[in-house]
């Protein structure tokens, strides 16, 4: 215990193409517990390649990624057993139409984490609760709003408890007024602790909640820092043009 | 952020909607008018043919349509026992056919090798030949233990054969659920059987209902080939009915018999699509 923790997150030297497109050119990065570490960028740059390699949805052609210092891109691993542990949400919810939203949250912890469903329900209602999704347990998802939609995709990937949480641009689907009660959820899930790895356009929910800014160019990490750092003196000439280009598309849609 | 130059000035008035001028019920008088036309002069047509009389009496003789329609009511009875036993075979076969087919990967190549020949095959065969073969053929060969009782042959012979079209069909469930189901599951720890059994199969089989019972009136209609093996179900009453009376108008009586079964169900099939199509048109995902 007294040992110093391995990082909840390390990845090296991580490659990926889609043919002949290569979109992550030599990834490293390390996020330690209860770190928030944000990922922002141009459409394209690579975030969500990222996330969903970290998450090995997507198979990765170079490099090596660990979990609590746990390597799971070595060929044995057991695949089903490392997602258990990092929870993604995807931009598009993927929520299950066919499923009440108690059992969109509960399918996963009873079928794949063995919980007894009696537990499982009870802890589901827990995190309904929390995130005032309660009186919606009984609803399908074509039921609700998007925003509650992607709260109950949040919570069905809390439901299993994982050591990390990945979220791919959360609120890109979603009508504007509905983005704020999505963040609210994922600033509550910051403060208590959880480790997140976020990619977002949400440039001022970004300098908000995270520990770490890393933009990403071309399928690299061009540069990292502290957001007030990232924000108001970045280093790299195109950080600066990425930023400009947002600040000016904000003003047009202000 | 909301409204704002997207939204409808409140000043202009919505454009009246035209072709709706027509009082109700003037389209069911013209389709009424039309078909009545239609069939009036068919049937004049006909009725006044040369050949008629002699064709009313073979196929049309209601006398022998009462005395024989009871005798291929009863057996019908056979008919159902032999879709029904066969849907329920079919339905779980094909299933197991169509998740072969959608097995991913080289290490499954036989699996689906497997079932694209078997469903080319099956589904590239005439019924009436498979039923023959099969269902004649292996009673035949006298295998130590393996039963020669045609109506059990017979059934197997139709879920074989129904099994290669139903099997497609499931698999156009299976290909129209979104990528993307699959990898929430996969991505919430749920191994690829889990998600195929929990998320992928449950909105593929809904989503093809209506062509499963499409099928299912198809296969109602095959269940007459079991009488070519001598089992006496509807058609083969018919036909031994036919040789009794010199009569053609059994077959009409088992013709009314089949319709009176297949053309409810065929309704209840188009309904379900327009219910379907609705539901998709209300934005469900």
């Amino acid at each position: 215990m007294s040992q110093p923790a391995p990082p909840a997150l390390q990845i090296q030297g991580l490659r990926k193409s889609f043919g002949k497109l290569e979109v992550l050119r030599g990834i490293d990065l390390s996020v330690a517990e209860h770190e928030v570490v944000c990922l922002i960028g141009a459409s394209g740059s690579g975030k969500s390649t990222l996330l969903r390699c970290i998450n090995l949805i997507e198979p990765i052609d170079a490099g090596r990624i660990a979990v609590e210092g746990e390597e799971i891109t070595s060929p044995g691993v057991k695949v089903d057993r490392i997602r258990r542990h990092i929870g993604i949400v995807y931009q598009s919810f993927n929520l299950f139409p066919h499923m009440k939203v108690i059992d969109n949250v509960t399918l996963a912890p009873r079928k794949a984490g063995k919980v007894p469903k009696a537990q499982a329900e009870a802890q589901a209602m827990e995190l309904l609760t929390r995130f005032g999704l309660a009186d919606k347990r009984n609803e399908f998802p074509d039921r609700l709003s998007g925003g509650q939609q992607q709260r109950v995709a949040i919570v069905r990937a809390l439901a299993m408890k994982p050591d990390i949480l990945l979220l791919d641009e959360v609120t890109s689907a979603l009508d504007p007024e509905l983005v704020a009660e999505v963040l609210d959820v994922v600033r509550e899930l910051a403060a208590a602790g959880m480790t997140m790895v976020i990619a977002t356009h949400e440039m001022g929910f970004a300098r908000d909640i995270a520990n770490r800014i890393c933009f990403l160019d071309a399928g690299r990490i061009l540069e990292e820092g502290p957001p007030d750092q990232i924000f108001s003196a970045p280093r790299e000439e195109r950080t600066r043009q990425f930023l400009d280009r947002v600040i000016r598309a904000g003003r047009l849609s202000a | 952020m909301s409204g704002g130059a997207g939204s409808l000035d409140p000043n202009v008035a919505p454009v009246p909607r035209t072709r709706r001028g027509r009082p109700r019920g003037t389209g069911i008088l013209i389709a009424a008018l039309s078909t009545l036309v239609v069939v009036g002069v068919l049937g004049y047509l006909i009725v006044n043919s040369a050949g008629w009389p002699v064709l009313q009496s073979n196929f049309f003789d209601a006398a022998t349509f009462f005395d024989t329609l009871p005798k291929i009511v009863k057996a019908f009875a056979l008919n159902v026992q032999i879709f029904l036993v066969t849907e329920v075979m079919v339905l779980v076969f094909a299933l197991v056919l169509a998740v072969m087919r959608s097995l991913p990967g080289p290490a499954f190549f036989p699996a689906r090798f497997f079932a694209i020949a078997y469903i080319d095959v099956f589904r590239g065969l005439p019924s009436v030949m498979v039923v023959y073969l099969l269902a004649l053929g292996i009673p035949a060969l006298q295998l130590p233990g393996v039963t020669d009782d045609v109506f059990f042959w017979g059934i197997v012979t139709l879920t074989l054969i129904w099994s290669a079209y139903v099997a497609e069909v499931y698999r156009s469930g299976i290909e129209s659920v979104h990528a993307s189901q699959d990898a929430a599951a996969r991505s919430l720890g749920l191994s690829r059987a889990q998600s195929l059994r929990y998320v992928v199969l449950p909105q593929a089989v809904r989503r093809v209902i209506p062509a499963l019972l499409n099928d299912f009136i198809g296969l109602q209609k095959d269940s007459a080939l079991v009488g070519f093996l001598g089992p006496i179900e509807a058609f083969k009453r018919a036909q031994i009915e036919t040789d009794a009376t010199f009569s053609f108008t059994p077959y009409i009586a088992a013709a009314v018999v089949f319709l009176a079964i297949t053309i409810p169900l065929t309704r209840y099939v188009d309904w379900l699509i327009a219910r379907n199509r609705r539901q998709r048109m209300a934005g469900a995902t």
